[in-house]
């Protein structure tokens, strides 16, 4: 009998639910930490980083209607997938060079994290906002709301760096554009797979692969996105797209050195909040 | 005033379906092929402007309030407040009880009013109230009528009525333009559309016209192909020229273009203008200006920076 050829897996963008080639028709090669072949990943264009757009703006009103509750449920949800894909990750982990071991640490950290950010979703409000005491008879009540879209720049920590930024945007009700590591895009790709099989909204998380410089000066300088995340941003883009996103008043995450493994906080997600205050009268 | 006399309804019967039919595999795969052109930088800029002055800017809604046309009419004359350059739009279309409000807002602007009459959009109403429908809208200064035809009488075969109908109404019309909507959505076939088409530009028809918005599919590529055919077909043979408007389906400003591309290939560039081309669509007007505004500053606009409606 013949040797059985082997199935190549050919992966795509993750924009609005659906899993499109990138609209350029590029693609480039993705390779594991000895310079060896895995495959070929998308490399989306600014059309696709607008399509996401498109994409994650028609999402945000459903998302951000929903109840923190069930927002919460949603995403506790995708851990149980991402558990049930964990051979999967470990693989794609082990392709970047990690060792056995540390693979399997670095998937349990990124599932726990994620976790993590799921119970924070009908808590955040109440650490977020407030009763503000005023001096008039009126209840006076803060309460954070989701800013909107956010193009999130993924670290090259490919599945806990990427779970760490992700998670916090879309908790709060946000809607985000990711783009992943260049390097090490895969593990994005088969994020992607769980959350199209989770109960997550199409449109809440789109994913472009590709190369970094080329797309995020579109999405920092894009009228329709509220907030950037540059935790990903390439090393000397920094300044240039921070000038972009100001045309706009973006809110923008600055990239920081972070580890990654330490106990995330809340700054992640309140940066991604706007802050609504209310007054009513007492007694009415 | 009709184009010819109707002799009988036989002889109609005879000549719409002596007709050739139309091969509809051929005609979905010559529109999907023109859609596939690519249309950039300067080319691109010159047909967002040209389809821009092509809309009919159009609120159809039973909460259609008097506040809303006037608003709509402000954006036809003024599609981007802020840039002057932009062109206007050629039409808007309201309710006939609508076109008063609508004549005096746009008062000076050179835009027309069209309206839809006879029972818009189902067109079920007894044919005094069509032409009452239609009379009224021209006396409150309508310029363009968009009316439907009897669809169940066209599928009935009954094509005498239907073309007697047109013959009425475009009567009634006076000097206002007649757009004939033949509601391709309802039609089924791409034959019945040609045939549709036939009869109403035989019938006196100004402008033949997709759908009315409210039938899904409205406006597609090869249904706006059959009557782009039927429209320069009816030219060589009889030296009268009828404008075509696809209407309803029309979001993005490369759906628009894919029309004009369509427009161009099929019945050639004497029908590349407001004249002879219109697209019924109000969201498509929002695309097109984003587009236009990317054109010019280089970076992607948003929603937030136009008009809801």
């Amino acid at each position: 009998m013949s040797e059985r050829l082997a199935v190549r897996k050919t992966y795509k963008l993750f924009i609005g639910g659906a899993f499109p080639r990138s609209e350029s028709g590029r693609s480039y090669v993705v390779t594991d930490a000895k310079g060896r072949f895995i495959a070929n990943a998308s490399q989306a264009s600014r059309k696709d980083a607008r399509d996401a757009v498109v994409a994650a703006r028609k999402a945000f009103a459903g998302w951000s209607g929903r109840t923190a509750y069930n927002r919460g449920q949603i995403l506790y949800r995708v851990a149980e997938m991402l558990e049930g894909r964990r051979d999967q990750f470990t693989t794609e982990l082990r392709q970047t060079g990690l060792t056995k071991p540390q693979a399997n640490a670095e998937v349990d950290a990124a599932i726990d994290r994620w976790v993590w950010y799921a119970g924070w979703a009908d808590k955040i409000s109440a650490v977020a906002g407030a009763a503000n005491p005023v001096s008039g008879p009126f209840f006076n009540f803060s309460t954070p709301e989701p800013t909107g879209v956010v193009a999130v720049i993924a670290p090259d920590s490919p599945l806990l760096g990427l779970v760490s930024v992700v998670a916090p945007a879309i908790v709060s009700g946000n809607t985000t554009v990711v783009v992943a590591s260049e390097p090490a895009p895969l593990p994005a790709i088969t994020l992607a797979e769980v959350l199209a099989t989770s109960d997550l909204p199409a449109g809440v998380i789109n994913v472009l692969t590709g190369h970094r410089a080329e797309i995020t000066p579109w999405l920092a300088s894009h009228m329709d996105v509220n907030a950037i995340d540059l935790t990903g941003a390439p090393t000397g883009h920094v300044h240039d797209l921070e000038e972009k996103a100001a045309e706009n008043l973006k809110r923008v995450l600055r990239p920081q050195d972070a580890d990654w493994t330490a106990e995330p906080g809340t700054a992640r997600m309140t940066a991604f909040l706007e802050t609504k205050t209310v007054w009513h009268p007492v007694g009415v | 005033m009709s184009t010819e006399t109707l002799n009988s309804a036989a002889d109609l019967r005879a000549f719409l379906h002596g007709l050739p039919g139309v091969d509809q595999v051929g005609a979905e795969e010559r529109a999907a092929r023109l859609a596939s052109r690519s249309i950039k930088t300067t080319a691109k800029a010159a047909a967002i402007d040209l389809a821009i002055s092509m809309v009919d800017l159009t609120t159809l809604e039973g909460a259609d309030t008097a506040g809303k046309v006037r608003a709509l009419c402000a954006k036809a004359a003024r599609p981007d407040p802020s840039d002057a350059s932009v062109p206007k739009v050629a039409a808007v279309c309201v309710y006939s009880d609508m076109v008063e409000v609508a004549v005096t807002s746009l008062a000076g602007t050179g835009i027309g009013v069209a309206s839809v009459a006879t029972a818009f959009p189902s067109g079920r109403a007894p044919l005094e109230a069509k032409l009452a429908d239609t009379r009224a809208a021209v006396a409150a200064g309508a310029a363009e009528i968009d009316m439907v035809i009897d669809r169940g009488a066209f599928l009935a075969g009954d094509y005498g009525k239907v073309f007697e109908e047109i013959v009425a109404v475009k009567d009634a019309c006076g000097s206002a333009h007649l757009k004939v909507i033949l509601e391709t959505g309802e039609l089924a076939t791409l034959d019945h559309v040609r045939r549709a088409s036939w009869l109403a530009m035989r019938a006196g028809a100004d402008f033949i016209k997709t759908s009315t918005g409210k039938i899904s599919p409205a406006a597609t590529l090869p249904v706006t192909l059959v009557m782009l055919e039927a429209v320069r077909d009816y030219r060589t043979a009889t030296g009268r020229q009828v404008g075509v408007k696809p209407a309803g389906g029309i979001r993005t400003t490369k759906d628009a273009i894919k029309y004009l591309v369509l427009v161009n290939e099929t019945a050639g560039p004497d029908w590349l203008t407001p004249d002879w081309f219109r697209l019924g669509a109000s969201s498509v007007l929002n695309d097109l200006l984003m587009q236009r505004r990317k054109l010019a500053t280089g970076v992607y606009s948003g929603p937030d920076y136009f008009t809801l409606d």
